[in-house]
């Protein structure tokens, strides 16, 4: 009896019958973290375009989320109950839900789904990121005005494409305005861990280097830069709360613009499967205001590169560049193409440390 | 490769500063242990020590009464675990597991409204003459008061467990329950002050973590260290200058090995954030391979039940 | 005052009737603790208990049921085994881990090879990787007395940074833009672990783990095994009496423990989790120890217990979903359901007496 039943259900799961969404009142949008939505982070940023839907659209949306959703069958779960109970439109923003998204899209074809940071589409998949790299080309060019000692310090988490891009962005910026600029590199193998993370950022301070970047979600490096009085930059957030004196800038993950333009698509029927990787631009990458400790004329050079940047006509990733083994990546005046950047696996030459295979 | 970058000096700084929260909540531990009760709910007490001491000193000003604050969160946490092992007589080992759930899902309701902000910072010594010493100064006479609490506890712990009557009667209790109560001894009283006293001091190492190492509030800030010094408690083999050793050198492995990658030494990244668990590991093979030594600290009833009219 | 007086014999009726208890007053304190939190408290407690089993998407949620208690059944019955003998392995997390690197490296290495063995050996070498694991602890505590409690705890983070190493190494998917994951399991027929029938949750892991059950009940009330593990438990000394090498017993527990965390390590990763990648440790290794107490170390209170923590799992998720309340809530209240459980026992074994001061 049960058997039959479930196999009843199953059938329905499949062709989408149970509750797949209608035309309600209300558009309703769900989100599954990865984190919780206080890490002042990763998943506050995607909290907070959450918020952007409910600020833009009022009581014309219903938006719900679950924050800590494990990338395994439990993400698959959440999903699907998201899905049975009428949700509309669903972002997963994290890497590794990826397959789960697309099995669970399989069975709810009127959902709409999008995938932060993946690359497998459906019909009912979209994929989105943002070109976080060419925040770092600005927070590079300052560093490397900045740094009296010539050395900037990384905090890296897992070299994954993203921080490798990250890395080398920065590093290019910062050597092209500062010649004997040297990057010391640490990997954490954590996103989130405030006590590893502020001693990395005190590792990297004893050994000279006055300007603290980083690459993972919490900012206790920000709160030590703070208290050892050296410089730093905010990262997914503005963390000038923690650094009022260190945070230079920020490199915000702003993706309110696009989860609204996402949810508008929805209510006006014209939403479609794309693949999406926004930068400066169209505003998914924040710059946070400008402290008033960087001297006028780096605010001036920094915010030219920014607007450029933003405006299409520069891009970070121009030739000449050669890869660490000394061999061209780039010939002058070429500029990388997408693909590379995505699957990045190399540190550009200069950096000395050996990136972890 | 340049290893001079690294100094000494501030490696002892820094190892000492990551190696307090863990310091506290072990030597905490170590006094529970020795009373015959094995509370494996100390990260749930850390972290919720981390929430009420950035509260209290958030709301007080004053980093004080944010330790005060710590510990006595630690304490309050601690108390389920009494009420279940002392009086109901659940098991230990479940009964420590679910306190660590606990406090971790405690700890972030009531600090939702508390990320972002700045706690109150702490004073660190500084006397006039010794604290600029070269070499000795920052080692010993210029840090912040908390670490040279930890080490005081160190020796107070040892010296009321070696040289006071009531630590004897602590170990009493751990060795042998029931001689102790045949012997007129409270053994659940006596319990009951050790829990607490190890909740207070697994509270202020998490509060350690949110006022000074850190200093912020994140949810589940204390990742991993709890346990941690759970096991510093078995590689100390139940001694506080050895446990005070084993979390220096925790502290020092792991601060060492982000130094060295600063400098560019070329192991995998991943292999060195296994250094500090494996050094752990073949430290402890060579203590406990001399079986007479090492079998002689481990309270005989950790972790049994009591009950008085048995 | 009130006062417990031991029984003489364990009582039966109690031992029914304690979860009940226990999981009524956890309605009550978790209720007022959703109040307190602005919610409705009959809602969320429905939700917790009542939707996933027999609510309205039930026939999906049932099947997720089973699909988070087979890795908790699975450990927690070979973890009880050790318990019973006073052999600690915390360690089943990590255990877990190398099962699932070890059988996951055998299927990506013939990768794209499709043939019906597959799947078996890499099985048996994720629940050999495991058990290996486990071993070491208890070559340690054989060879130099090093305590396996902490060994299989520190063995956790070791498996845990070897996981990042291999999957940012060797095992990260070539066609995965260098990100830190695995080949998919899913899209490689030969080495995955599906599931059998549609809509029902059933993959090999929990039909292996349901059949472990029955191994291990007959295997403790019929065999001479259960009994030696048993008599290892209650003294080294009567052990000796019995004939039983007390060194091959720990050998046997922390193996056994480890092979079934391995095995669930290989299941979990080829079949829900999909592939490899630094978030497959998702806290089963320590959340079966607290599935083995609560079934007081007994494979039918195993299965039990395993089912009812995987409702407040499936059933948390539906309140988060619904009622929008934090993740850190549906911690506290599984906190509570966990003290209850544990408080109430205490009937089992002893009566509450009122007795007034001074005429006892």
């Amino acid at each position: 009896m049960n058997l039959i039943k479930s196999l009843l259900a199953g059938a329905a799961l499949a062709v989408g019958l149970a509750g797949a969404a209608t035309a309600g009142e209300k558009t309703k949008v769900g989100f599954i973290y990865i984190g919780p939505t206080g890490d002042f982070g990763w998943t506050y940023q995607h909290d907070q375009g959450r918020k952007a839907i409910e600020a833009a659209f009022g009581d014309k949306v219903e938006t719900k989320f679950v924050e800590g959703v494990p990338e395994s069958a439990d993400s698959e779960r959440v999903m699907t109950q998201m899905a049975l109970s009428g949700t509309d439109i669903i972002f997963a923003t994290s890497f590794n839900y990826m397959d789960h998204v697309l099995n669970v899209a399989k069975k709810f074809p009127n959902v709409k789904f999008e995938h932060a940071t993946g690359y497998k589409r459906a019909d009912n998949v979209s994929t989105y990121s943002a070109r976080f790299y060419e925040g770092r080309t600005v927070i590079g060019h300052i560093a490397g005005k900045m740094t009296k000692t010539n050395t900037i310090g990384y905090i890296a988490s897992y070299p994954i494409p993203e921080v490798v891009r990250g890395i080398n962005a920065s590093y290019l910026a910062a050597k092209a305005v500062n010649p004997d600029v040297k990057m010391k590199i640490v990997w954490v193998y954590t996103w989130f861990d405030p006590g590893k993370e502020a001693d990395a950022a005190n590792a990297l301070i004893e050994q000279g280097a006055d300007v603290i970047m980083q690459h993972t979600d919490s900012p206790a490096a920000m709160t030590i830069a703070e208290e050892k009085g050296i410089m730093a930059f905010g990262q997914a957030s503005n963390m000038s709360q923690f650094g009022p004196n260190a945070q230079m800038t920020a490199i915000i993950d702003n993706w309110g613009p696009y989860y609204v333009e996402r949810v508008k698509a929805v209510m006006d029927g014209t939403w479609s499967s794309t693949d999406t990787w926004n930068g400066i631009g169209k505003g998914m990458v924040g710059i946070a205001p400008f402290s008033d400790k960087i001297p006028a004329d780096v605010q001036a050079s920094a915010g030219a590169i920014r607007d450029a940047l933003a405006a299409g006509t520069m891009h970070s990733f121009t030739g000449p560049i050669n890869k660490q083994d000394g061999s061209v990546w780039l010939k002058d005046g070429e500029v990388a193409d997408d693909g590379t950047l995505a699957g990045m696996n190399f540190y550009v030459e200069g950096i000395e440390a050996e990136l972890p295979k | 490769m340049d290893f001079s970058a690294i100094s000494p000096v501030s490696l002892i700084v820094s190892l000492m500063i990551a190696s307090t929260p863990i310091l506290l909540a072990a030597i905490g531990e170590l006094v529970v242990e020795k009373s015959g009760v094995l509370n494996l709910g100390v990260e749930g007490m850390m972290i919720f020590g981390a929430i009420s001491g950035f509260i209290a000193a958030v709301t007080s000003g004053s980093p004080l009464i944010g330790f005060i604050g710590g510990a006595a969160g630690g304490a309050l946490l601690s108390v389920l675990f009494i009420i279940l092992t002392q009086y109901l007589m659940a098991n230990q080992v479940a009964s420590g597991l679910g306190l660590t759930m606990m406090g971790l899902g405690l700890s972030a309701l009531l600090g939702y409204s508390y990320a972002g902000i700045k706690p109150p910072a702490s004073a660190h010594l500084d006397i006039a003459g010794l604290s600029d010493l070269p070499v000795v100064g920052p080692i010993l006479f210029s840090h912040d008061i908390m670490i040279y609490f930890s080490i005081a506890l160190v020796a107070g712990v040892w010296y009321f467990l070696n040289r006071t009557k009531a630590g004897l009667i602590l170990r009493a209790v751990g060795e042998n329950h029931d001689a102790a109560h045949a012997l007129g001894y409270k053994v659940i009283r006596v319990r009951l002050l050790a829990i607490l006293f190890g909740g207070a001091c697994a509270g202020l190492g998490g509060a350690y973590l949110s006022l000074i190492r850190v200093p912020q509030w994140t949810e589940g800030m204390t990742t991993g260290a709890g346990w941690i010094a759970l096991a510093i408690v078995v590689f100390g083999s139940w001694k506080p200058w050895r446990v005070l050793i084993g979390a220096y050198l925790f502290g020092g492995v792991t601060i060492l090995q982000l130094n060295l990658q600063a400098v560019g030494v070329n192991i995998g990244a991943a292999y060195l954030s296994m250094t500090p668990y494996i050094i752990t590991i073949i430290v402890l093979v060579v203590m406990s391979a001399d079986k007479k030594r090492a079998s002689i600290n481990a309270p005989a009833m950790l972790g049994r039940l009591f009950h008085a009219s048995k | 005052m009130l006062r417990l007086e031991a029984r003489p014999n364990p009582s039966k009726p109690m031992q029914a009737l304690t979860p009940i208890l226990a999981v009524l007053a956890t309605m009550v304190a978790g209720g007022i603790l959703f109040l307190l939190l602005g919610k409705n408290p009959f809602e969320a407690i429905r939700m917790l208990f009542w939707d996933p089993v027999l609510g309205e998407y039930a026939f999906y949620y049932r099947g997720q049921i089973l699909i988070k208690a087979a890795p908790l059944i699975m450990i927690a019955l070979g973890l009880s085994f050790g318990f019973r003998a006073n052999i600690w392995n915390i360690g089943a997390e990590g255990q877990f881990i190398m099962g699932a690197i070890c059988g996951g490296a055998v299927g990506l290495a013939f990768y794209p090879m499709e043939a019906f063995w597959i799947f078996p050996l890499m099985i048996i070498v994720g629940t050999l990787g495991g058990m290996l694991w486990a071993l070491i602890p208890a070559f340690l505590k054989n060879r130099f007395n090093a305590n396996e409690i902490l060994v299989s705890l520190m063995l956790v983070y070791v498996a845990e940074n070897f996981l990042a190493a291999m999957v940012t190494g060797p095992l990260r998917s070539p066609v995965g833009m260098n990100f830190p994951v695995s080949r998919s399991f899913n899209d490689y027929p030969a080495a995955n672990n599906p599931e059998l029938i549609t809509g029902s949750g059933l993959h090999w892991g929990v039909v292996t783990a349901l059949f472990l059950v029955i191994v291990a009940y007959v295997a403790l009330t019929r065999h001479i095994g259960g009994f030696q593990v048993r008599v290892a438990g209650q003294s080294s000394r009567a052990a000796k009496f019995a004939g039983i090498n007390p060194k091959l017993m720990v050998a046997i527990c922390l193996g056994l423990s480890g092979a079934l965390a391995g095995m669930a390590g290989i299941f979990e990763v080829t079949g829900p989790a999909g592939n490899l990648s630094t978030h497959l440790p998702l806290g089963y290794g320590f959340t079966a120890i607290i599935v083995a107490f609560l079934g007081r170390l007994h494979p039918v209170g195993v299965l039990m217990a395993g089912l009812l923590l995987a409702i407040t799992i499936v059933g948390g998720d539906i309140v988060q979903t619904s009622l929008q309340v934090p993740k850190a809530s549906i911690q506290v209240f599984q906190g509570m359901l966990l003290f209850f459980l544990l408080g109430f026992e205490i009937l089992i074994n002893f009566r509450v007496r009122l007795t007034i001061k001074g005429a006892a």
